[in-house]
């Protein structure tokens, strides 16, 4: 039997080290052994079915209830790829985020800011087979945090995506253009390579928007594309 | 071509993706609900440089089944929130040995993922099962230095429970994959 093609490691800077001085929260976590490299096999290869009979999809944060959130309604919308720009077609995407004030619903969030009785800030919707996702949202606020002295974060949304293959899961944040915060944050400027950076910008789109209802945001993802096919073993 | 999107950290608030039910996977409303094979506990506890516990860590869980496929009827996947003494615990079936590279045989091995505040990207790790003797041939096991296998392998704590401790810094630091 011959063995599955692995999936590609990042392009060099493409993606944050664990290391990262001007992000406090790293110093005392991050691994100082190098990560031992593990060839591919059908561990890494494979990944859960996530089937929405079994993880119900809630593509409106906007309302609890049917009871309308505060703020600025929004629609997100882009498109889940591989490295090879092929659809990840039922790519589960989950989102978490703070409300319209830069509040969580989190009992760990003490900014003092409101909480919303009708926002909770969680969703989760699939790709459809072109790797098509949308959900609708309240824009979030920006919110304050401890890592340096007036620290804030930066409007984000934060996603979590499974894709085909274990070694295609990810966890990242969707930022917002033109957010005077973005220079400013330890945490975007992890990433070493300022291209690969600016791909967790979303861009404003009028052909998402929806007239006299929301603004909408494209923000398309990228996970990470398989090597070759390697040849049958010779034998 | 483009390049995969960079990985940003899950930060502290990703409890409002964490569903409790999903650390059994087991329960009786579940997708393994009914299937045969040895239960088990995993359970172990996460600790910083410092060796002070990681209280806001989202582990996930990645196994075959009993009969060491990722595609069958077992649904191999968990997700814990670790608790205020960094402790995390899923209920599962023990996984049967994984086809490997070539003619390898890989030993019986749940893949961990770990997430939190101050990781920019996962930190993923294997746990493997004391005492099994496909562990002495497991090709990851073997290319791990020897001083530092413990790391991967959990203990028999009784009852069905294996145990793991992580440490993702310093002293006995975990053995962490490129994957
Ligand atoms: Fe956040």
């Amino acid at each position: 039997m011959s063995d599955p093609a692995g999936y590609r490691l990042p392009a060099p800077g493409t993606q944050p080290p664990y290391d990262a001085p001007d992000y406090g929260s790293t110093r005392r976590r991050h691994p100082t052994r190098p990560l031992l490299r593990v060839p591919h096999t059908p561990t890494e290869v494979s990944a859960p079915r996530m089937d929405p009979a079994r993880y119900p999809p809630h593509a409106d944060l906007s309302k609890l209830e049917g009871r309308e959130g505060l703020g600025e309604r929004i629609i997100v919308a882009g498109r889940v790829l591989d490295e090879e720009g092929r659809p990840v077609r039922g790519a589960m995407v989950e989102v978490w985020q703070a409300n319209a004030a830069g509040r969580y619903h989190h009992p760990g969030d003490t900014h003092d800011a409101p909480l919303d009785p009708n926002f909770r800030g969680q969703g989760r919707v699939f790709a459809d087979a072109e790797g098509r996702y949308r959900f609708t949202t309240i824009r979030p606020g920006a919110y304050p945090w401890r890592n340096h002295h007036n620290a804030w974060r930066p409007v984000h949304i934060h996603f979590s995506l499974f894709g085909a293959g274990f070694a295609q899961r990810l966890i990242t944040q969707m930022y917002f253009p033109g957010d005077p915060l973005l220079p400013l944050d330890p945490i975007f400027n992890s990433i070493p390579d300022p291209a690969a950076r600016q791909r967790l910008v979303a861009r404003f789109d009028l052909d998402v928007t929806e007239p006299e209802w929301a603004l909408g945001y494209r923000f398309d993802i990228v996970l990470r594309g398989r090597e070759a096919t390697p040849m049958e073993d010779a034998a | 071509m483009s390049a995969a999107t960079p990985s940003q950290t899950a930060g502290p608030y990703w409890h409002l993706i964490d569903f409790p039910e999903w650390a059994d996977l087991l329960r009786e409303d579940g997708p393994n609900a009914g299937l045969a094979g040895e239960r088990i506990l995993l359970t172990g506890r996460v600790t910083d440089g410092d060796g002070a516990p990681c209280p806001d860590v989202m582990v996930e869980l990645w196994q075959a089944g009993p009969d060491g496929e990722y595609g069958g009827a077992f649904h191999g996947f968990g997700r814990c929130a670790t608790d205020a003494e960094g402790r995390f615990r899923f209920v599962t079936l023990r996984p049967g040995p994984v086809r490997g590279r070539g003619n390898a045989v890989q030993a019986p091995h749940v893949t961990l993922s770990l997430f939190a505040r101050g990781l920019l990207r996962q930190l993923v790790t294997r746990l493997y099962f004391a005492g099994e003797p496909l562990n002495e041939t497991d090709p990851v096991l073997s290319a791990a230095e020897p001083e530092r296998r413990a790391t991967l392998i959990a203990q028999p704590a009784g009852g069905g429970e294996w145990r793991l401790d992580i440490r993702l810094q310093g002293e006995g630091e975990t053995v962490f994959l490129e994957v």
